[in-house]
């Protein structure tokens, strides 16, 4: 059963998708498909989450039988299958926003197709153990992001896309190039062959111009600084629905790729790439968070502030602790949801005030007060507000950098946090709290977009409520993380006697 | 050989590198093509070029021999090839909408989207 289930994940949504494009010429059928198919989906990641749990070691599937290093595997871990489950959570809430906002022409054009597409490639990326499959999963990914990004109706969607499909390519040729000088270098694809390697060949200049070309093609990807620009223009002229799974998911893949690679097989180069992360990853930071405090349009604010979260996730990755990994894992769990519920908000706030401007916007907490209390809850945890699951994705990983006397970056932490509150607030204040400018500016909205919003909020309180169960599973999952890698087991340091 | 075919990537690259720098957007294009040709024939060298072989392996043989081509490499150029050219159709039809909605096809057009 165990193969089945690791590669559920996977399959699943691409027979998925050939479906939804035989029923695209049906928007009705679609509407409904492209939810139940992603609630299938969460189910199979579920499954695929309570056997790795329940298992002490990550579990391997080589596919066809061919054994590395001429097969391909999956090999499923504990932090790939909390990725799986959280980007079906995520799908599942897009899918159900998508319900109420698109309309039937782009349903015709197949947008459930590209949806569940996304999710394979998405999926993959989470479950290989290759670095050349890696690279083909992120193209799936790509590729489907790239036709959903146009299939939005926004003023500049095909600007925004120019400038994210062209990055995008030239992030790819880097992957290529730093993954060909890899198997040149070792031989070897799998990530688990490469790091034996690695770890025995120690730092010769090819290697490191090979993690130099890997480096910039997941920082890319990530949104880490300086390598961010293309994303504030890309997600905020596309659907709602779209740029919400975006914000949670694609970046963090992206994310994901550096702790697998840099965390993992490159992890004997701790020393070099341990700084350099907490330099970018406090960059990041505050590079993000005021180009947030400079925007007035709801989603430009939410975009910038994915970049300005990026770094503290990245400065998870710099500290190179098992805690820190641990904080990191929490953090990016956190800020998946908290993040697409906010740009699930701010569809609603659109559809509702009839702007994204906070000019044009006023009056919600009166007209929608409902709406106003579900922006709350991921607005005040983005902020880092108590009880919610934000204060403590930030205490953890704050506590592991005073751990590791980095009081500089826990300064600029915690500065960050409290700028970005006020980007909150500054949303609260001109779309909920002040009168609306314009008389009758309200919209009725439908309620079928609150329910993905209460879902995700709802989890965001649950986190806060079980931070210890959760926090020892992410800890679980980065000693998973480090045992793979026998050159991590001896650069990281173990965790503190308490 | 080898050292041939190095420079002749590092050309390809830095002409790529130039054509994305200019300000026509179909320049770009260019450019992202040629960088998308030399990853591949970096993957192609990087893995050893056996002279005079085929990449097919004897069937008895248990492992590659000595100096002969890796016929793993070739399948993931294969492969590679396969994405860019797909990728590069797709990026073809988007500049052409965009020239078509901007009536410009100068990257200037694209900072609009900012304000």
């Amino acid at each position: 059963m165990e193969p089945i289930a690791i590669a559920l994940p996977v399959v699943l949504p691409l027979l998925l998708s050939l479906v939804a494009w035989l029923l695209r010429d049906r928007p009705a059928v679609s509407r409904v498909f492209l939810p139940a198919g992603l609630a299938a989906l969460l189910g199979s990641a579920l499954w695929l989450f309570s056997i790795i749990h329940a298992s002490d070691v990550p579990i391997r599937v080589d596919f066809g039988s061919w054994e590395k290093p001429l097969g391909i595997s999956f090999q499923v871990d504990l932090f790939a299958a909390i990725m799986v489950v959280v980007a079906g959570i995520i799908g599942f809430a897009g899918a159900l926003f998508a319900m109420g906002e698109i309309g039937r022409v782009i349903w015709r054009k197949g947008y459930g197709t590209f949806f569940f597409l996304l999710l394979a490639g998405i999926n993959g990326a989470f479950l290989t153990n290759d670095l050349f499959n890696l690279f083909v999963w992120f193209e799936v990914m790509l590729m489907s992001s790239f036709a959903m990004l146009v299939l939005g109706r926004g003023k500049y969607v095909f600007e925004g896309a120019t400038k994210y499909v062209v990055i995008n390519m030239v992030s790819s040729f880097f992957f290529l190039s730093g993954l060909g000088v890899i198997y040149g270098k070792t031989g070897q694809l799998n990530l688990d062959e490469v790091a034996m390697r690695l770890a025995s060949s120690g730092s010769d200049p090819v290697i490191l111009s090979s993690a130099a070309l890997l480096l910039i093609a997941f920082g890319i990807k990530a949104g880490v600084f300086p390598l961010y620009f293309w994303l504030p223009p890309a997600y905020p002229n596309t659907g709602f629905a779209t740029a919400a799974v975006f914000g949670g998911l694609l970046t963090k893949v992206g994310v994901y790729a550096l702790f697998r690679v840099f965390g993992g097989a490159f992890g004997f180069l701790s020393e070099i790439i341990g700084p350099l992360f907490l330099v970018v990853g406090a960059a990041t930071m505050v590079a993000g968070v005021l180009g947030a405090a400079s925007q007035f349009h709801t989603r430009r604010i939410l975009s910038f502030h994915i970049v300005s979260q990026i770094g503290y996730i990245v400065l998870g990755l710099g500290l190179f602790t098992q805690g820190a990994f641990a904080a990191a894992i929490f953090y990016i769990v956190h800020h998946i949801l908290v993040k697409t519920n906010l740009f699930l908000a701010a569809g609603a706030i659109a559809s509702t005030g009839r702007s994204e401007r906070l000019e044009k916007l006023g009056g919600l907490l009166k007209g929608a007060p409902l709406l106003a209390v579900l922006f709350l809850i991921p607005a005040l945890s983005l902020g880092g507000i108590p009880p919610l699951s934000g204060f403590f994705a930030k205490f953890l990983l704050l506590r592991e950098a005073l751990r590791e006397e980095a009081y500089v970056y826990v300064v600029i932490a915690l500065l960050v946090g409290v700028v970005t509150l006020f980007s909150m607030t500054k949303i609260w204040g001109e779309a909920f709290w002040k009168e609306s400018p314009r008389p009758g500016g309200i919209e009725k909205f439908r309620k079928v977009q609150l329910v993905p919003m209460a879902m995700l909020g709802s989890l965001t309180i649950l986190i806060g409520i079980f931070v210890d169960p959760l926090f020892r599973l992410s800890e679980r999952a980065a000693d998973q993380l480090i045992q793979s890698n026998p050159a991590l087991v001896q650069s990281v340091s173990p965790p503190p006697e308490s | 050989m080898e050292l041939i075919i190095a420079i002749m990537i590092g050309c390809l690259a830095a002409c790529g590198t130039r054509m994305l720098l200019q300000r026509s957007l179909f320049r770009v294009l260019i450019g992202l093509a040629l960088l998308a040709q030399a990853a591949n024939v970096l993957v192609f060298t990087a893995a050893g070029l056996g002279r005079g072989d085929t990449a097919v392996i004897a069937k008895t043989a248990k492992e590659l021999p000595e100096g002969h081509p890796d016929p793993l490499a070739q399948a993931l150029v294969l492969t590679a090839i396969v994405i860019s050219f797909g990728v590069l159709a797709f990026c073809l039809v988007l500049l052409k909408r965009t020239h078509r909605r901007t009536a410009d096809a100068d990257v200037d057009a694209l900072a609009r989207v900012e304000s």
